[in-house]
């Protein structure tokens, strides 16, 4: 009975953070990973005490990238690929604004590549959710920069002859400050990650392994959504074990939990040490 | 009064003072010739005046940050060339959609492509009206003058707030490179427009309202409105929508609210046209050629008078047609292969005769060709 109520209140808590008026029901399909994951962004920030208003989420073109829509902040539902570079306009116009960005694995790794890595070079504190599902939803199934080798997509119908990024080591390399993995199985830990990626400042990439079952599990055979979600909990390795595992152990897991953490400066504070400094004549 | 000090200013500087008189204070850019010192004035100014400047990574994430920095409540700029308004054009779309307030210069050089990077041309007129894809209905002015390049920056950045639109300041590589010694105009001489703020409370609030003369009162980010901005087509509230009952008035807003309004908008400059028989019609930097040419000619009592479109887009029909009215003949002198010369043909009557004169070889039209086809028509 106890445990009933808290259940409840906890619910309740999702249902503050949705916008009122028309935006419902989302697109996404029943049982979409990108429910679960937005889901973990409001009860994180719910533990930040934040406002709404002070929240802007940007996002860019996918279904991932619907997510501002649906929920109660200041939303900017941008161009494919662009939302980090319009995140960046917002934050450094108004430092005081804590920025998000909602964004899939096509929008931030191909078309948003490049926005992507100097984001994450200029350590911007804006903190970037990638719903990482392997493919295009929205469109319906195409290779996406993270589909595997010999996966299969609409475009990739007989294999795929590409390589893969990995998001992490990309951000990690590019210069972002917080770098963390989860998948949509491991809610407490996304909801854990999120929290700490949005206290932190500077740039944090917080990588969410989603099941896009309509597309990358029925091309792949994977299952439905239930199914892809017990393999990602099954592949997953935490990040303290995966250290002392060989590159051949870790072949196909999902290393999971905090990969980076640095203390270094952050972008709009040091323009505005250098404006400070100007005024001064200095 | 104390006599204006006058001072000598590159155009591309000129833009950048125009922009910060207009109360501008948030650049983003992408260095490209011949428009880079646009972005190195406003490296060198924004931090004296507690604004921000940033240099992005390509001239896609430079637009996308000035509307981010918009909607944040910043009067924010770019400046750029053919290649890089090219890359922007996408997200202009998104600012004519989202009804963004914002300046983009170009500052034209010769194309298509790369082409000639320190070479004049006009040939991104069209562009500055039709460079996204979709229906709306674009704003560009064009100075002609190191002083107008100041004025018109100021205008097109009232312009921008006052119509809720992204407007285009064409120059162009002889207009950016070139010097005058000139005055700039004193704090509280030209009139600023500020985006108007809503009043009502946030519940009642509707973001894309539709509203009777099209003023849509626009909030910055964490003042307490909250709604959806997206590229996608949208209801008043700001939710997409597939509805063909709110779909067209979406779409009706974006040209009516400029086109109903173009009296506000148009602006021309007529020289000796009261009495002209034959007149130049020209923008940018070809009128000051055009003005050179009208005053020999004068002398030598041809009655020719010089009309500079200082507002391209909306085009200026009506009021060509007006000034116009009159004459025999214009000639239409451009650095392109004709871009504006059919919007002044369907413009004016059939009777008077529409001559084009074109230069598209990276070289200026001088007065001297502006007056040898003067003398062709008489
Ligand atoms: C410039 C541009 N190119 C292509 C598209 C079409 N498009 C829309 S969403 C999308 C892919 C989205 O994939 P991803 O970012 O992985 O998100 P998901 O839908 O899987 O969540 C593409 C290619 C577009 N909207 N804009
Ligand atoms: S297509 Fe895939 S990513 Fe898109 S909503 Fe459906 S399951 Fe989710």
């Amino acid at each position: 009975m106890a445990t009933a109520v808290k259940e409840k209140q906890k619910s309740n808590v999702v249902l503050d953070y949705l916008r009122p008026g028309k935006a419902m029901p989302t697109v996404w399909c029943a049982g979409c990973g990108h429910g679960i994951v937005m889901n973990g962004i409001i009860r994180a920030i719910d533990k930040t005490g934040l406002s709404k208003d002070e929240i802007v989420m940007a996002s860019g073109i996918g279904c991932s990238s619907r997510m501002p829509i649906y929920l109660d902040f200041n939303a900017l539902h941008t161009t494919h690929g662009r939302s980090l570079a319009f995140a960046t306009g917002v934050k450094f116009a108004r430092p005081e604004l804590k920025v998000m960005v909602v964004t899939g694995d096509g929008d931030a790794l191909a078309i948003g590549g490049n926005h992507f890595i100097h984001a994450c070079r200029r350590n911007i504190d804006i903190t970037c959710i990638l719903l990482n599902n392997y493919i295009y939803g929205m469109t319906g199934g195409q290779g996406s920069p993270t589909t595997p080798s010999q996966a299969f997509s609409t475009t990739t119908p007989y294999d795929n002859a590409e390589k893969h990024f990995e998001p992490t080591k990309l951000a990690i390399a590019a210069g972002a400050s917080y770098v963390a993995r989860t998948t949509v199985y491991h809610a407490p830990q996304m909801e854990k990650l999120i929290l700490n990626g949005l206290l932190h400042r500077g740039f944090s990439l917080i990588e969410v392994i989603s099941n896009c079952h309509t597309y990358f599990g029925r091309l792949n055979r994977q299952g439905d959504a239930v199914k892809m979600i017990n393999d990602f909990k099954e592949r997953s390795v935490p990040i303290a074990r995966a250290k002392s595992m060989s590159a051949e152990e870790l072949e196909g897991k999902i290393v999971t939990g905090l990969l980076h953490k640095k203390e270094t400066t952050e972008f709009c504070d040091v323009y505005q040490s250098v404006v400070d400094r100007v005024q001064k004549g200095m | 009064m104390a006599k204006k000090e006058r001072v000598l200013v590159l155009g591309n500087q000129a833009c950048v003072e125009g922009a910060i008189y207009a109360g501008m204070r948030f650049y983003a850019g992408y260095p490209i010739t011949p428009s880079t010192e646009v972005a190195e004035g406003c490296a060198r100014e924004l931090p004296k005046i507690g604004g921000r400047f940033i240099q992005m990574e390509d001239e896609i994430g430079s637009i996308a940050a000035v509307i981010g920095a918009s909607v944040a409540g910043l009067k924010s700029m770019t400046a750029t060339s053919g290649p890089g308004y090219s890359l922007m054009v996408e997200n202009i779309g998104y600012a004519y959609m989202t009804e963004t307030p914002c300046v983009i210069v170009n500052v034209q050089r010769g194309g298509p492509s790369t082409g000639l990077p320190t070479k004049v041309s006009q040939s991104d007129t069209m562009q500055a009206q039709w460079g996204p894809h979709g229906d709306y209905t674009a704003i560009t002015v064009a100075p002609s003058t190191i002083l107008e390049t100041v004025t018109e920056t100021i205008r097109a950045f009232n312009l921008a707030e006052r119509f809720r639109t992204p407007v285009t300041v064409l120059l162009d590589e002889v207009m950016g490179h070139s010097r005058q010694i000139i005055s700039l105009p004193e704090p509280g001489e030209i009139e600023i427009f500020n985006r108007v703020k809503p009043t009502v409370s946030p519940e009642e609030y509707l973001p894309f309202e539709i509203t009777e003369n099209y003023v849509t009162p626009m909030p910055a980010y964490g003042e307490g409105y909250r709604y959806v901005i997206t590229g996608l087509t949208h209801d008043q509230k700001g939710f997409t929508t597939n509805k063909p009952e709110e779909i067209a008035p979406k779409l009706h807003k974006l040209r009516h609210k400029i086109i109903d309004y173009k009296d506000e908008i148009t602006k021309l400059r007529a020289e000796m046209m009261d009495d002209a028989e034959i007149a130049f019609i020209s923008y940018g930097s070809v009128s000051r050629a055009a003005l050179q040419a009208t005053d020999i000619a004068r002398k030598v009592g041809v009655k020719v008078g010089c009309l500079q479109l200082q507002t391209i887009w909306p085009f200026p029909d009506k009021e060509i047609a007006e000034i116009c009215g009159g004459c025999r003949k214009v000639i239409v002198g451009e650095l392109n292969m004709g871009q504006i010369v059919n919007y002044v043909r369907s413009a004016l009557p059939g009777d008077i005769e529409v001559v084009p004169l074109q230069r598209y070889d990276g070289e200026i039209l001088t007065p001297m060709q502006l007056i040898e086809k003067l003398e062709e028509v008489l």
